[in-house]
């Protein structure tokens, strides 16, 4: 049912190789200094098991790690709902989780996960504020739904609930991050879209898409309704039945009339739907876009009036892990936020919790493209060599105080979670 | 199963060595020794087929919350399902998808076996051809579905062929992600599953009684009607029980060729056990298997496949 991706990339050979890699890396990058010497003998026969959502589960990041740390990092990747699934019912399956904050909510009532000391992380004191105070700049306004700050910490290394403020112990530690709208094929549209309204715009009948997990899908659902118009949210990330049941009113009817052309559940059926012009306006991902784009097809994430719907993830740590590969768990979260896998996400799109590190590892060029939202001065590659935009082009939405400034809602899981799965369900089947 | 145990002790005791001395399986009454040659078999079923459904009835009546499960007996899935009009719509749906597939299959599956039998006149060619039939199934299935997508899309193969020959002027929508295109996909799916048993019974109809009803005057209708339906009568009902059984028990066809638009039972099971909600899907997996016996029992009455095989 899912498609489950095992990356690993561990030969002898590549353990011989890292072993000699390691005291010129370990030197070079001062990844792992404060910590005794005497660990670059014994990790290099660790092995740490990650699983995520495939967006920032990486081969790349894991051979980096390798070069830099010398142990082991085993990738799975699997699709959200899986991993909340792997994350709640098999504690032992995995050392590292990779999950997002909404999913946080759900897992961490289980005891799967350990909380962080944040005295041991490095760059604590760096982490934008969204995943600390939940503020942005000291005026911004907290969000809706699963802010990331809400659910980041707990009141000591055993807490079960979630504590209002920072407290040292955190749940989850931020990796990546970004804010979602819809994406739009302007060529095929040919007229400025500027609102969520649109998605329902009977203009775009039978080309239109929205994404079929119940959870980011609702979230978008009460973006366009509430850009209509016709319902007001207390909390979108936390609605009400009668909320639940009058946003699927309106999309079951959009349905029934046949503005949809099909509902996407992975990346790639987003994708094709886009590039084969099935569908000219639907909620996609960054990655997404940039994927069409590297066809050759025009795509444009379009900034929106009513903001962004954002999501941020973060890694997490497996109950069941002390000691030696707790240890290495810890060093590989420093190694996370030290700039290089921030600078390599950036690269595509995406945010990294501690963007001034992440600087270091991308050239003036990229880091006003992607960060201060300039115009490139050259041409702009992703890290896997694609040209996404030339000299002059800047991206859509602007900088990143701009985009990440004017998220609407956060993913959010609901107390009435259950009832809106069901809801969402009827509305698939209808 | 266990139906066929007495015809194995003959068998048994007839194999077995006359030995005088040790140990010796014709020693044992029949009756023991037919027990347990059957008895590997009867474990294999009780363990990977009674025990997982008597497991699924169980937690069907269970409790869920977000990321758990716990023991319980209520009826709230139950309920939840059969108060629901949108289980009664997938369910029909289900069965709209089953019979027009079973129809379809079922023409094309008998033209098919009956070109292959009667009208290829050698061994050599029938198995040629037979062959050749099979030929799809040497990729995964998933695959098969999915090219369809380019090929029926808006600026598809088929689309762009039309209206270059000028048959349409506006791209047919619900050529894709409609109703149409997951039929399109079972048939192509399962045809096979229906001409190979309808083959295999016609290959076995005595010639000669096709001569008998030429020599007395049959048209070729009649012979068809009066001798090779009722003949092939088997496996007809095989090929059905597969395609029917195949057709209901599909998600990852509607999901894909409709582009999650409908919905079957399926589907909703694979939503439910997706979303951790494990009891609901127990419940749905349930109400699906009765269901599908029903199907089953009411075509078992038209033949009895023991007999006639």
């Amino acid at each position: 049912m899912t498609d489950t991706v095992d990356k690993k990339g561990v030969s002898r050979r590549s353990i011989l190789k890292g072993g000699a890699a390691l005291t010129g890396a370990a030197l070079g990058s001062g990844a792992i200094t404060g910590f005794p010497t005497i660990w670059a003998q014994n990790i290099k026969n660790v092995t740490l098991r990650q699983f995520g959502t495939g967006v920032s589960n990486l081969n790349e990041v894991g051979q980096k790690v390798k070069e830099d740390l010398g142990f082991n990092l085993e990738m799975t990747a699997l699709d959200s709902d899986a991993v909340t699934q792997r994350a709640a019912t098999q504690p032992d399956s995995f050392d590292i989780a990779d999950i997002e904050y909404w999913i946080c909510k759900k897992v961490w009532p289980t005891g799967n996960l350990q909380a962080m000391d944040t005295s041991k992380i490095k760059n604590y004191d760096k982490i934008v504020g969204i995943f600390k105070s939940g503020k942005l700049t000291p005026e911004s306004v907290i969000a809706q739904g699963t802010a990331p700050h809400t659910v980041g910490f707990v009141d000591g290394p055993d807490g079960k609930t979630f504590a209002k403020e920072q407290t040292g112990w955190m749940t989850l530690i931020p990796t990546i991050y970004n804010a979602d709208t819809l994406g739009i094929r302007p060529d095929l549209i040919g007229r400025p879209i500027e609102s969520w309204t649109e998605l329902l715009n009977p203009e775009f009948k039978g080309k239109a898409s929205i994404l079929d997990i119940s959870s980011i899908g609702i979230m978008d659902a009460a973006m366009v309704c509430e850009a209509m118009g016709e319902i007001k949210y207390g909390d979108k990330g936390n609605m009400t039945r009668e909320e639940i049941d009058k946003t699927m009113a309106i999309f079951t009817e959009a349905k029934k009339n046949g503005q949809f052309r099909a509902f996407w559940k992975t990346f790639d059926e987003s994708v094709n739907l886009m590039a084969s012009g099935e569908v000219v306006i639907q909620s996609m991902w960054s990655p997404a876009i940039t994927a069409v784009k590297s066809r050759g097809i025009d795509c444009v994430y379009q900034p929106l009036k009513e903001g962004y719907r954002s999501w941020g993830g973060g890694i997490g740590l497996s109950k069941s892990l002390t000691g030696l590969e707790l240890e290495a768990a810890y060093e590989y979260i420093n190694w996370y936020l030290d700039g290089w896998v921030g600078g390599f996400l950036m690269r595509q799109g995406y945010y990294s919790a501690v963007p001034e590190t992440s600087k270091l590892h991308m050239s003036e060029n990229e880091w006003g493209y992607w960060f201060e939202g300039k115009a490139a001065t050259g041409d702009i590659t992703n890290p896997f060599g694609d040209v996404l935009a030339k000299a002059g082009d800047t991206r859509d939405g602007g900088s990143f105080y701009e985009r990440m400034g004017a998220v609407a809602c956060w993913n959010a899981v609901m107390d009435e979670n259950q009832y809106m799965v069901r809801k969402w369900n009827e509305f698939i089947a209808a | 199963m266990t139906d066929q145990t007495p015809s194995l002790p003959h068998a048994a005791s007839a194999r077995a060595p006359r030995t005088d001395s040790g140990f010796s399986l014709s020693r044992l009454p029949d009756a023991v020794t037919g027990w347990l040659l059957s008895l590997p078999l009867a474990l294999v079923l009780l363990f990977f087929l009674v025990l997982p459904i008597a497991m699924i009835v169980v937690v069907s009546f269970w409790g869920a919350t977000e990321f758990s499960i716990y023991p319980a007996f209520q009826f709230d899935n139950y309920e939840f399902l059969l108060t629901s009009p949108v289980t009664y719509q997938v369910f029909f749906n289900t069965i709209k998808y089953a019979v027009i597939t079973w129809a379809i299959t079922l023409v094309l599956g008998f033209t098919i076996a009956h070109f292959l039998a009667f009208h290829v006149r050698t061994q050599t060619w029938q198995i040629v051809l037979f062959l050749l039939c099979t030929i799809p199934f040497w990729t995964s299935n998933i695959i098969r579905m999915i090219s369809w997508i380019p090929f029926l899309g808006r600026n598809g193969i088929a689309n762009s062929t039309l209206i270059s020959m000028g048959v349409i002027d506006e791209p047919l929508e619900w050529l894709l992600f409609s109703d149409f295109s997951v039929i399109l996909a079972f048939v192509h799916l399962y045809t096979l599953f229906m001409v190979v048993p309808i083959f295999n019974t016609m290959m076995r109809i005595d010639k000669s009684l096709i001569e008998a009803a030429y020599d007395n005057g049959a048209s070729g209708f009649q012979t068809l009607t009066n001798v090779i339906i009722p003949l092939a009568k088997p496996g007809i009902m095989i090929g059905s029980i597969f395609v029917v059984t195949l057709v209901m028990g599909d998600f990852i066809t509607v999901r894909f060729m409709s582009g999650s638009q409908k919905a079957n039972v399926g589907r909703l099971i694979s939503n439910d056990v997706a979303l951790l909600q494990y009891p609901s899907a127990a419940a749905t997996a349930v109400i699906l298997l009765i269901t599908v016996l029903l199907v089953i029992s009411i075509l078992l009455r038209f033949v009895d496949i023991r007999k006639e095989l």
